[in-house]
């Protein structure tokens, strides 16, 4: 048996292995690694812009009228276009290239075991995309009339006339950013679920695939059957833009709200592409540093193969008070409480992995930690809007601002720092510097909180969005709550001041951190059975499996671990 | 709770701030009971020397399965059913339901301002003696209200967090709904849908009047020479 499996997949990526020119190597190589890195380092650096309008948007908001230091007076106008490209550029420039193109490119072939992506050219397409996407959305900050200031959900008319929004070209190329942002995902997905269907090493089954790879899949699937219907609106919305149509034109026939269908029909099941990954991740590192094994791996599996189904059927919650019959509101409200089932499931199951482990608090797992923590007040928080009911006073509050901000903070900022600092030292070869690394994640963690704890209480007093200078409501111009937008502005500035701590250690662990070896934290997953960093091709041979990715602390033996690929 | 943020001024205020209460006590046993088991297990299983971590195999885990996962299955179906008829219910009051109303008033949103059509001494719209203002509704105390809901150019959206009352304003249509104040004194009406750039300038003023205020106000001449066309 053993015999017959170990003579070969000889990995064909070093047969013709020429040493490549610098501009090959890093910028039109085909290895996945290289293009997962492109896509990390794009989505830092963007990372690095939303934070910025962060900052800017919420110094307005605490000392509104006041210059902010780096950016100078902020508009009416100015403001739009921040909190709209702030919302616009972390969902689809942080964390979908982060999370899902990021990590599903480095992840996916070396965890199922493969040499490479089945597609490796259009790998490298949907990056270059990806890139252009990026270019036009930061050139509509400097055309005439600036960028495009409608938030990040576009509705029309506001968004299809330049006479209403004042921005005659922002909004078109807001608009293509985001297809061709699409368009490079798109590509990426099929790539992932290909790869992850056809390339498994042999011997691996359905039920011995990393979670994180299933999420990853699952996530790439849904992606794909939601983004056509907005692909189409945007479409349509360019037309009404740039040639007159009326689609979503009530004067000429159409309808507003149609845009609002099908923008949100992609737009909830976005929250779960994005959501699961960072769940596959945690999965990864609460299963090594407690040395346990995943507790119900299928429950976690048919759980998120749940949800995301449900997930297409809850779109119209965003637009309870939009003017959609309210009846619907009730068929809508059932299957959105509904989907607390699945997803308590799996935090219920995450808990009870760490039921009679052994638990090791390193960095990696402190972020894994700190997602389950407060991804849970995300999803309590989410049943006040669910709610058609009490959604009435909630709707387009800061309530709504803290809610989504508690799932995506722990999605696309604690996910993707325990994804980074868990294979950092299989990216490199080398180790991040602990104490460094413990300092930001205390400062980040802590002062996340005091920014969005705040906003919960401003929403309950009926703070309502997208304003700003909240001196023209005397209701909400109170010194109490004035005093709240000041400290979670003050929490948001010890966030900031506390990122360039990771971004040192990044880069400086990158050429200078302590050598990591192969498998530094004793997994058992296959990327972690390949040098560090993995060569072009991966594996010297290309492994076969034997059992599942979470045997730890078998009582058969004496390591605590036993890797995939270990035929004993 | 919703009371100690912002004062409650309509009928069913009481009724959309009695459902957030349900869903605080019930999502805050949740959360309190999985992060209290989070933070014990982690205390309890923290690394000790010399200790090995639990396997389970199928059937071990299958046992477990049933107390992690099982029962709080069917306690969270419990919760969300009573959630949802609360939830319907509330709904179905504010949204739904149109009761015998005593008045209409008109609201028209456009950039960046709110125009109110009142019904004026005769009580019925669209007559001569209807009273339009810019920025400022007038409202009696304890009367019931439809309004008729209209956007001119983008979608705005009605709310007055007072009375609990949100709705949309989308333009070609006329949205309509209903509300009963039942506070008297000067409160806010915001737009609460981005629309444009002056979405932060569009306030207005409510003004729920006593009778003999409403009455005042209905008599005061400056309406027929400066807002009626």
């Amino acid at each position: 048996m053993a015999e017959s499996h170990a003579h070969a997949h000889e990995p064909h990526g070093h047969a013709h292995h020429e040493p490549e020119g610098w501009f090959k190597h890093y910028f039109w190589s085909t290895d996945h690694k290289m293009i997962a890195k492109q896509y990390l380092l794009t989505g830092m650096l963007m990372g690095v812009v939303g934070a910025y309008f962060a900052y800017v948007f919420r110094m307005q908001l605490a000392f509104p009228g006041k210059p902010v230091p780096g950016y100078g007076m902020v508009t009416g106008a100015d403001y739009n276009a921040l909190i709209t490209n702030h919302g616009a550029v972390m969902i689809f420039w942080v964390a979908m290239p982060v999370l899902i193109a990021a990590f599903g490119n480095y992840l996916i072939p070396l965890m199922i075991g493969a040499d490479d992506m089945v597609f490796p050219r259009l790998n490298r397409l949907s990056y270059q995309i990806f890139l252009v996407s990026a270019i036009i959305l930061g050139a509509s900050f400097f055309v005439q009339g600036g960028a495009f200031g409608g938030a990040w959900t576009s509705y029309p008319p506001l968004s299809a006339k330049a006479e209403y929004n004042l921005t005659p070209l922002g909004p078109s190329l807001w608009l293509i950013a985001v297809a061709l942002e699409f368009v490079a995902f798109l590509l990426g997905g099929i790539n992932f679920v290909t790869t992850a269907m056809n390339a498994r090493a042999p011997g691996m089954k359905a039920f011995d695939i990393p979670m994180a790879v299933w999420m990853i899949v699952i996530a790439s699937i849904m992606f794909m059957a939601s983004v056509g219907p907005l692909v189409a609106g945007a479409v349509m919305l360019l037309f009404d833009q740039l040639i007159g149509t009326g689609f979503f034109d009530p004067d000429r026939g159409g309808d507003p709200v149609l845009w609002q269908h099908l923008f949100w029909f992609f737009g909830h099941p976005e929250v779960y592409v994005v959501l699961l990954p960072a769940m596959g991740f945690v999965a990864e590192i609460i299963t090594v540093f407690s040395r346990k094994k995943l507790f119900a791996y299928k429950t976690v599996l048919y759980t998120s193969i749940g949800t995301g189904v449900l997930s297409f059927f809850v779109w119209a919650h965003h637009q309870f008070i939009a003017g959609i019959d309210p009846r619907m509101a009730n068929v809508f409200s059932v299957t959105t409480v509904l989907i607390s089932i699945p997803i308590a499931e799996m935090c219920f199951v995450y808990i009870a992995t760490l039921y009679g482990g052994s638990i090791t608090f390193s960095v990696p797992m402190l972020w894994a930690l700190a997602f389950i923590g407060e991804f849970l007040v995300g999803g309590v928080t989410g049943i006040f809007l669910g709610a058609s009911g009490a959604d009435i006073y909630f709707h387009d509050t800061y309530f709504v601002v803290a809610h989504f901000h508690y799932t995506f903070f722990p999605i696309a900022i604690i996910g993707t720092f325990a994804g980074i600092t868990y294979w950092f030292p299989k990216m490199y070869g080398r180790h991040m510097n602990e104490l460094a690394n413990k300092v930001h994640f205390w400062i980040t963690t802590v002062a996340f909180n005091g920014i969005f704890i705040p906003l919960f209480i401003l929403g309950a007093s009926g703070d309502h969005r997208r304003i700003f200078d909240y001196s023209n409501f005397p209701e909400l111009a109170t010194p109490e709550m004035q005093a709240m937008r000041v400290f979670a502005t003050v929490s948001l500035l010890v966030l900031l001041a506390a990122q360039p701590i990771f971004l040192v250690n990044f880069f400086y662990s990158m050429f200078k951190g302590k050598q990591a070896g192969a498998n530094p934290w004793n997994a058992n997953t296959l990327e972690w059975q390949c040098p560090s960093p993995p060569p072009h091709g991966n594996f010297d041979v290309l492994p076969d499996v034997y059992r599942g990715p979470y045997e730890y602390s078998s009582p058969d033996r004496a390591d605590d671990f036993w890797p995939q690929n270990s035929p004993s | 709770m919703l009371e100690h943020y912002m004062k409650q001024g309509s009928s069913y205020a009481s009724h959309i701030d009695g459902l957030v209460w349900m869903i605080f006590l019930m999502v805050g046993f949740w959360f309190l009971f999985a992060e209290g088991m989070f933070f014990w297990l982690l205390w309890r299983y923290r690394k000790k020397p010399g200790e090995k971590a639990a396997y389970f195999d199928e059937h071990a885990e299958h046992k477990i399965k049933y107390n992690w996962v099982e029962i709080p299955h069917r306690l969270i179906l419990v919760c969300d059913v009573a959630l949802i008829v609360g939830a319907i219910s509330v709904w179905t009051e504010v949204k739904i339901s149109m009761p015998q109303t005593d008045e209409t008033v008109r609201i028209t949103a456009q950039q960046w301002a709110w125009t109110f059509q009142h019904a004026g001494p005769d009580g019925e719209l669209d007559t001569m003696d209807d009273i339009t203002t810019v920025d400022e509704l007038h409202v009696q105390l304890g009367k019931t209200y439809k309004f008729e809901l209209a956007s001119k150019d983008v979608i705005h959206s009605f709310s007055v967090p007072l009375f609990r009352l949100k709705q949309d304003a989308i333009p070609g249509r006329v949205i309509t709904g209903w509300f009963k104040p039942t506070l008297a004194g000067e409160f806010d009406v915001q737009c609460t849908e981005i629309c444009g750039i002056g979405h932060g300038i569009m306030p207005a003023k409510l003004h729920v009047d006593t009778p003999e205020e409403y009455a005042a106000w209905l008599a005061n001449p400056s309406h027929y020479l400066a807002y009626h066309y």
